[in-house]
């Protein structure tokens, strides 16, 4: 069974996070709010195995809400 | 309406009222496509069967207008296919659009080698008018119109019915009642029988317009149109020029004010161009729910088709569904009438039909929420799906206007002998135990189809295996009989030969030499083996009829 990668995966982690940053500038919240349900899209769909992205969902949601509903759904 | 008039059938006095009727075997309440279905198929196996409606006339408006491949090979099975597909619109191939743009396009049916397409548009008052002529034309089937159930009681060994006419009241005993009326079903009501599930927040205009147009012969939908923003939109093409176009309104449409043609017209006009030629047919604006009852079986009571279960519109997984109710329930009924089976075989059509409803009421359920999100967050990713299709080939499959409606697959039914041959293919599209018959082009004495030789009763489907003359004779005297139909065989007595000329068939049940396959009445997959063995054929049979 394919498991969630939790340990560092990124050959330059602040590299990415200034991108992921970047992506977003000049957007409004709305606009921010579209492109991140794409980004999620787009990954979820090259990650693929419904187990590794029912784990990111359910970690994801973790500590928000009601935990009872969080994860997969 | 300018293309169709509403025939009136003829309501005459029940002679139950002058004297006491005889009990029946079998009463039909509601004669709309799922009632016609059961009683048709109830009066080609000569049980007679009495049909009550209260109305005296088919469907007012097109309501449902799609049906679906395996609909219409229950139809041919019943003898009226030809005459809904000769007066239908066939197609296959749908087309999804977000805010003007083609972003998705699916085709239903993209190989050939079948006799029905993957879909028939047609007006349910022609359907249930060519539903109507074939019923009529048997004579163990009484259709009575005008005749209107006001009371049902369910008793241990019968069920007493009672009816109201113009009349005065009139009660019929019977041993068992389908319950076809509809998703305000009467009989439901009357037994206090609650139903489950969730109402949709949304409302949404059909309006129905007669028009000559070029617009090919396609499923369109729409997502935020220029000429509708920020709502869907959906274009069919019916029989006799006309369109249905169904327009999403919101929750906080007036129903009467949107039924106006003065509110109608200008979206009309938006969508199809000043220019356009088109006067209005019918129009209706609707809400829809998804549920179902717990159980379609309650004694000697019988629920079918909308009266047992709800979906949305959107892939037309009503009327489709309720068909295939009737083909699961009939023959069933009609061995346990027969005393040939035990009345647990009637659980199995609860056991297999509600199973079929929850697949149709996930799949439908899964459509509402992509057409009309239930928050901003569902909203945002529904939106930001459509705007990856057009470019991206795996947000396509993510796009939902519908999933439109496929045969139930009855993969964990009872009836079901499983795969001893471990090499058989399997999963979705493969005919594995309780899948549907697939279709396949053959030459033989009867007619071109393989589905032509397949349903009715138990049919044993051998290719290129002859099956001795003395297995034959005795499939055909066991009390349930089955016949033979031989793919790649020659003609003689008892068995029917049929040439796979294009080797279809034989590639759509995975055969070798030898293989044969074991059909149940309504033409699905009951058991399949590597080579004949009479032993476990007959186990097969008995095991799908509950008679072990």
């Amino acid at each position: 069974m394919a498991t969630l990668i939790t340990e560092s995966n990124h050959p330059s982690p602040d590299d990415f996070y200034e991108r992921l940053v970047a992506t977003h500038r000049g957007l409004s919240d709305e606009e921010s709010a579209l492109v991140n349900a794409k980004l999620i899209l787009l990954l979820a769909n090259h990650i693929g195995d419904p187990q590794v992205l029912a784990q990111a969902m359910t970690a994801a949601r973790q500590g928000i809400g009601d935990s009872k509903s969080g994860g997969a759904v | 309406m300018k293309t169709y008039v509403n025939p009136v059938y003829q309501y005459t006095r029940p002679s139950e009222l002058d004297r006491p009727g005889v009990r029946r075997p079998v009463v039909v309440v509601g004669a709309g496509p799922v009632g016609l279905a059961a009683a048709i198929d109830l009066g080609q196996r000569g049980v007679p069967v009495l049909v009550v409606d209260d109305d005296h006339t088919v469907s007012v408006g097109s309501r449902a207008i799609c049906y679906a491949k395996r609909a219409l090979e229950i139809l041919d099975r019943l003898g009226c296919g030809q005459q809904v597909v000769d007066k239908g619109i066939g197609w296959n191939v749908g087309k999804v659009f977000f805010k003007g743009e083609l972003v998705y396009r699916f085709d239903l049916l993209p190989e050939p080698g079948h006799r029905r397409p993957a879909f028939v548009n047609l007006q349910q008052y022609w359907f249930e008018q060519h539903l109507v002529e074939r019923a009529q034309a048997l004579p163990s089937v009484d259709l009575r119109w005008d005749n209107r159930v006001v009371g049902v009681s369910s008793g241990a060994d019968e069920v007493e019915v009672t009816v109201a006419t113009v009349d005065g009241e009139y009660t019929l005993a019977c041993d068992w009642l389908i319950a076809a009326d509809g998703s305000r079903s009467t009989v439901r009501r009357l037994l206090g029988v609650e139903w489950e599930g969730q109402v949709f927040h949304d409302r949404f205009l059909i309006a129905d317009i007669h028009m000559t147009s070029d617009f090919p012969t396609e499923r369109w939908f729409w997502f935020d149109p220029p000429f509708h923003p920020n709502q869907s939109t959906l274009l069919h093409r019916q029989a006799d020029d006309v369109w249905r176009i169904d327009f999403q309104l919101g929750w906080n449409a007036d129903p009467e004010e949107e039924k106006k043609p003065e509110r109608i017209l200008p979206r009309l006009r938006a969508m199809l161009g000043e220019s356009a030629k088109f006067e209005i047919e019918w129009a209706s604006v609707y809400t829809f729910a998804c549920r179902r009852m717990q159980h379609f079986r309650h004694g000697r009571v019988l629920f079918a088709g909308d009266a047992a279960h709800v979906v949305s519109p959107f892939g037309a997984r009503g009327a489709n569904s309720g068909i295939q109710d009737a083909d699961n329930l009939v023959w069933k009924l009609d061995l346990v009438l027969n005393r040939r089976a035990p009345d647990t075989l009637l659980d199995s059509y609860d056991f297999e039909r509600t199973r079929a409803a929850d697949e149709n009421i996930l799949n439908s359920t899964r459509a509402t929420d992509f057409i009309t999100p239930k928050s901003a967050v569902s909203r945002t990713f529904r939106d930001a799906v459509l705007a990856l299709a057009k470019h991206h080939p795996f947000a396509r499959r993510l796009v939902n206007s519908g999933r439109l409606s496929v045969p139930a697959i009855l993969h964990d039914s009872p009836l079901n002998t499983g795969d001893r041959n471990e090499d058989f293919a399997r999963g979705p599209g493969t005919m594995m135990p309780g899948a549907p018959a697939a279709d396949a082009p053959v030459t033989g004495p009867a007619g071109e189809w393989l589905l032509e030789y397949i349903g009715g009763g138990f049919v044993l489907l051998a290719f290129d295996a002859a099956i001795a003359s003395r297995d034959v004779a005795a499939l055909a005297a066991d009390d349930i009989p089955c016949r033979i139909v031989e793919v790649g065989g020659e003609p003689r007595a008892g068995v029917v030969a049929l040439d796979d000329r294009q080797r279809l068939a034989a590639r759509r049940y995975d055969a070798r030499p030898g293989t044969v396959y074991l059909m149940r009445p309504d033409q699905h997959v009951c058991a399949r083996w590597r080579s004949f063995d009479l032993a476990s054929v007959r186990a097969a049979i008995a095991r799908a009829t509950c008679n072990r």
